[in-house]
């Protein structure tokens, strides 16, 4: 059996600061939905295979089901919850919506969160990269079709 | 879009606006079953079989409940024994008896990972620790995984009482001994004998398809709170909500009365989610702990213990003339049922000839029973098999008869006036409308260049479900209208009834505040499955707007002190005979909102719908390829999808089906498959190993949306969701022997398939 220990953890998530006790067995995941009650991270995999949990930290794109919370001390952190900017959603946010790049929607915050680090990498993505950055988010719905085109759609919005 | 020339003008209907539930879904806002967030919640996990077949000698549970944290365990004993019978669920139905030892195994475990026992405690780690510590002794059995295998006379036998029902006029009755062939069923229409005499080309083959999962990515969980009043209520993710209660009260004995089902946002289904896996076992957990407790499902369970679709192996013989006209069809079906009854090889039989009107047919179905997962619905259950065999076959038809393919197609299309397998009459369809529009289709004309690229077609069809649905709606003093709906939506049904709502009562969307509610809020609706929603729900939709107009009109009259005849009602204006100083009444539906809680009280309506005139499906796709003959990869290089979608309430949602559907479908043509060892275990049960399609594995898939009104709708709705996910798979079996000259007889056709075709085999 795994020991169980408590560790106080600190983070800034979505540009506020929180600090909560974890246990040395949660991930991030699990931090971020059963401790803090951000549940737009989705759990559909627990293993790093669907990007439904997808999240920023420091920046770099993780699957916070693979980070243990324990890790985020100190961490800067942001989940699909802190895209919009006050009255703003975000242009891939209104993409998604316009284009109907989704249908059940439980993919949308990771590929929201995976699109938003691609652009925030390269403004200019074309097909294939967009293709290629998103193989590591899976959707069952869509068939892919209308979420390239949201991203490619946001991309141009945000270059002019 | 191709429309017929009677399609009417719409104001609402046909236009693309943003979805209600939209907001909420990009926000991360939207609470999906497992996001339910309740005081004092327990957590349950599941022990699950190491076996695939072996008999439960003991299980003792003392060390997990000593556990510190453990609150609650359950094992089958804790279910009463259910009685026999059978609860619908609209595509298929369970037996409470199966259904409950799916839940939690009784005396023995028929699969690799079969639910043995659930622990809640306060933490999740604390439950998963818990498992650990249940001793259950077994006594290992024989197993068969494969279906022909399971129906050999001396295969082990899962269901000791288990006998065939034969429901096949001639066939012979079978012997009073324990057998894995749960049903043998048969439809047939002419005379097959004098079919195949007729016949100048007579054409056999088999194939078999592998066990393909649902792969939505939303776990499937389970809330539930059982009061100590008795009252029982559950939140999760389903495709029906009502099926969810139905199955409960079968399950735990108590009346659905007691139950209230709150159904949550649910992040796919396919067909996977209409049975209960966690549900009632939380609510075991439950009624033992006096706690809520939660539930959701980790994917490696996810893959070995829900429903897959059936593995299948068939056998097609179609005779025809030279000139292409088929005389006679034989089709054999054999689908794999998984731990229990109930394959889908009905619906599998009545679609495999589906697009074709064929004189002389014999449609002969087994439904089988293997050590492996329940298979459940998976979108046109049935179909992807059955009509993959028959497109499959044609396609060497129409080689042999040195036949276009799509003219061998339309030769024998189903049109209105002929017979289905069943031999009920068609209505109007489109079958031949999509196999004209694949004839000219540019994408089907345009040359295609470069090595080892080939081109393939293939039709396929789904029958569509009616059933029954309920909605009620409540116009508001503001002028708008809240709409209460029964049905589950999964992706995008809310826009697409309140789309109709708004039409029928000349609103926009904007006026329309669709909701999904509890159990207890609203009237029985079945489940969002057999793509029956939009028809039948439209029709709820339709109807509760037809009975708000008729109130609107006679509270307007009895304003005006006019009669009720007249005064009338389009797009959102009442209108009545011109008032004694000659000039003309009229009221906009938000003027007339503001007044009638002081004209005698607010507007408020519901309805219930039991239409079968739901209308068939027709879809048809042209594939582009190319096979890597190193490593035996195959590369879609264009798709494009065609069908008969009735009238496209909301395109871009047909349109997103459609695309789905394919990406579905070509996941199950060319990666996806369950592996088991020799001892039957499963060993890719993670979202690594089975391999769906993911974004670079696609390209663009373009879509043709021909609308050929259904008449059994007030707006043409046909159901869209299934039939596209049934010709990928012959569409690219077809296309591979294009490009490389290999006909390929099982799915997938991965790359290590092609290259066993492929490679010189060493004798």
């Amino acid at each position: 059996m795994t020991t169980d220990e408590r560790i106080i953890v600190t983070a800034t998530i979505n540009g506020e600061e929180r600090q909560w006790l974890s246990s040395s067995r949660d991930s991030l995941l699990e931090a971020l939905r059963e401790r803090l009650g951000l549940t737009g991270a989705k759990e559909g995999c627990n293993n790093g295979n669907c990007g439904a949990c997808s999240v920023l930290m420091d920046g770099r794109l993780v699957n916070s089901c693979l980070v243990m919370a324990a890790e985020c001390n100190g961490a800067e952190i942001t989940t699909v919850e802190g895209l919009a900017q006050g009255d703003q959603l975000h242009p891939l946010q209104t993409a998604f919506l316009e284009e109907a790049a989704l249908q059940c929607g439980i993919c949308t915050p990771g590929f929201l969160i995976s699109s938003k680090a691609l652009l925030d990498w390269k403004p200019d993505p074309s097909e294939e990269e967009i293709r290629f950055w998103l193989a590591g988010n899976l959707c069952r719905c869509t068939g892919y079709d209308k979420i390239i085109r949201a991203v490619e759609k946001a991309a141009e919005e945000m270059r002019s | 879009m191709v429309a017929t020339p009677e399609k009417p003008t719409y104001k609402v209907i046909g236009t693309r606006p943003i979805r209600p539930d939209g907001m909420d879904k990009v926000t991360g806002r939207a609470e999906y079953g497992a996001d339910v967030k309740l005081e004092n919640v327990l957590y349950g996990a599941v022990l699950r079989s190491p076996h695939a077949h072996a008999r439960i000698k003991r299980i003792d549970t003392s060390k997990a409940e000593a556990l510190p944290g453990v609150k609650a365990v359950a094992t089958n004993a804790d279910f009463p024994k259910p009685d026999a019978g059978s609860i619908d669920l609209g595509e298929g139905s369970a037996n409470p008896v199966w259904l409950s030892e799916n839940m939690l195994a009784g005396s023995k475990v028929l699969y690799h990972g079969h639910a043995v026992a659930a622990v809640a405690a306060t933490e999740l780690h604390i439950a998963e620790d818990a498992l650990a510590l249940i001793e259950v002794e077994y006594e290992v059995l024989p197993h068969v995984i494969d279906v022909r295998e399971a129906m050999l006379p001396n295969a082990p036998v899962l269901l000791d009482d288990l006998r065939t029902n034969v429901r096949a006029k001639g066939a012979d009755t079978p012997k009073d001994v324990p057998t894995n062939i749960a049903l043998h069923m048969r439809i047939e229409k002419g005379d097959i004998e004098a079919g195949f005499a007729e016949a100048e080309v007579v054409i056999e083959r088999e194939f078999s398809t592998s066990q393909a999962h649902q792969g939505y990515i939303e776990p499937q969980n389970g809330t539930a709170f059982w009061n100590r009043d008795g009252q029982l209520t559950i939140w999760c993710s389903t495709q029906g909500s009502f099926a969810v209660r139905a199955q409960c009260s079968a399950l735990l004995g108590i009346p659905e009365s007691r139950i209230k089902v709150i159904p949550m946002e649910i992040g796919g289904g396919f067909g996977g989610k209409l049975t209960v896996y966690l549900e009632p076992v939380a609510a075991l957990l439950s009624r033992k702990s006096h706690r809520p407790v939660k539930m959701w499902m980790p994917r490696a369970d996810i893959i070995r213990a829900t429903g897959p679709t059936s593995a299948t192996h068939n056998r097609v013989k179609i005779g025809a003339k030279r000139d292409g006209t088929i005389v006679a069809a034989e089709v054999n079906l054999a689908y794999a049922a998984g731990a229990y009854p109930g394959a889908p090889v009905g619906a599998g039989a009545l679609c495999a000839l589906g697009p074709y009107d064929v004189a002389n047919q014999r449609i002969d179905g087994f439904d089988v029973v293997t050590n492996t997962p329940k298979t459940q619905a998976y979108r046109a259950p049935g179909a992807p098999a059955s009509e993959y065999a028959v497109e499959a076959t044609l396609d060497e038809l129409a080689e042999q008869l040195q036949i276009d393919p799509m003219d061998l197609r339309l030769k024998n299309a189903a049109k209105e006036g002929g017979t289905n397998s069943a031999g009920q009459p068609w209505p109007r369809i489109g079958a031949e409308a999509v196999m004209q529009a694949i004839k000219n289709h540019p994408h089907y004309n345009s040359e295609l260049h470069g090595e080892d690229t080939g081109r393939g077609v293939a039709l396929g069809f789904w029958f569509n479900g009616g059933m029954e649905s309920s909605s009620s709606a409540t116009v508001n003093s503001d002028g708008t209208v809240s709409l209460i709906l029964g049905s589950i939506d999964i992706g995008g049904s809310r826009a697409a009834l309140a789309m109709q709502l708004a039409e029928t009562l000349g609103l926009t969307l904007d006026d329309i505040n669709p909701h999904m509610v509890d159990t207890d809020s609203v009237g029985w609706t079945g489940v969002t499955g057999g793509s029956r929603t939009t028809f039948a729900g439209g029709w709820v939709a339709y109807d509760l707007g037809e009975e708000i107009k008729k109130r609107v009109v006679e509270r307007a009259a009895r304003m005006w002190n006019v009669e009720a005849d007249q005064v009338s009602y389009a797009d959102g204006t009442i209108t009545g005979p011109d008032d004694d100083e000659g000039k003309p009444r009229s009221m906009t539906f938000k003027e007339i909102a503001k007044q009638l809680q002081r004209t005698g009280g607010l507007i408020a309506v519901s309805a219930t719908s039991r239409r079968n005139t739901q209308g068939a499906a027709y879809a048809g796709h042209i594939v582009d390829l190319k096979v890597d003959r190193e490593t035996g990869k195959v590369t879609i290089l264009r798709y494009t999808a065609i069908q008969d979608v009735g009238t496209a309430i909301h395109p871009a949602y047909v349109e997103g089906q459609m695309q789905g559907g394919v990406a579905q479908g070509v996941g199950m043509a060319l990666n996806e498959e369950y592996f088991y060892d020799s001892e039957g275990h499963v060993l890719n049960a993670s979202l690594l190993d089975y391999r769906m399609p993911v974004a670079n594995d696609l390209p663009m898939i373009d879509t043709e949306l021909v609308e050929v009104p259904n008449p059994g709708h007030p707006y043409g709705v046909r159901g869209v969701g299934e039939a596209p996910i049934v010709p990928p798979t012959p569409a690219i079996r077809n296309a591979i022997y294009d490009a490389i000259g290999v006909r390929m007889y099982s799915t997938p056709m991965s790359p290590r398939h092609i290259l066993e075709e492929t490679l010189p085999r060493e004798d």
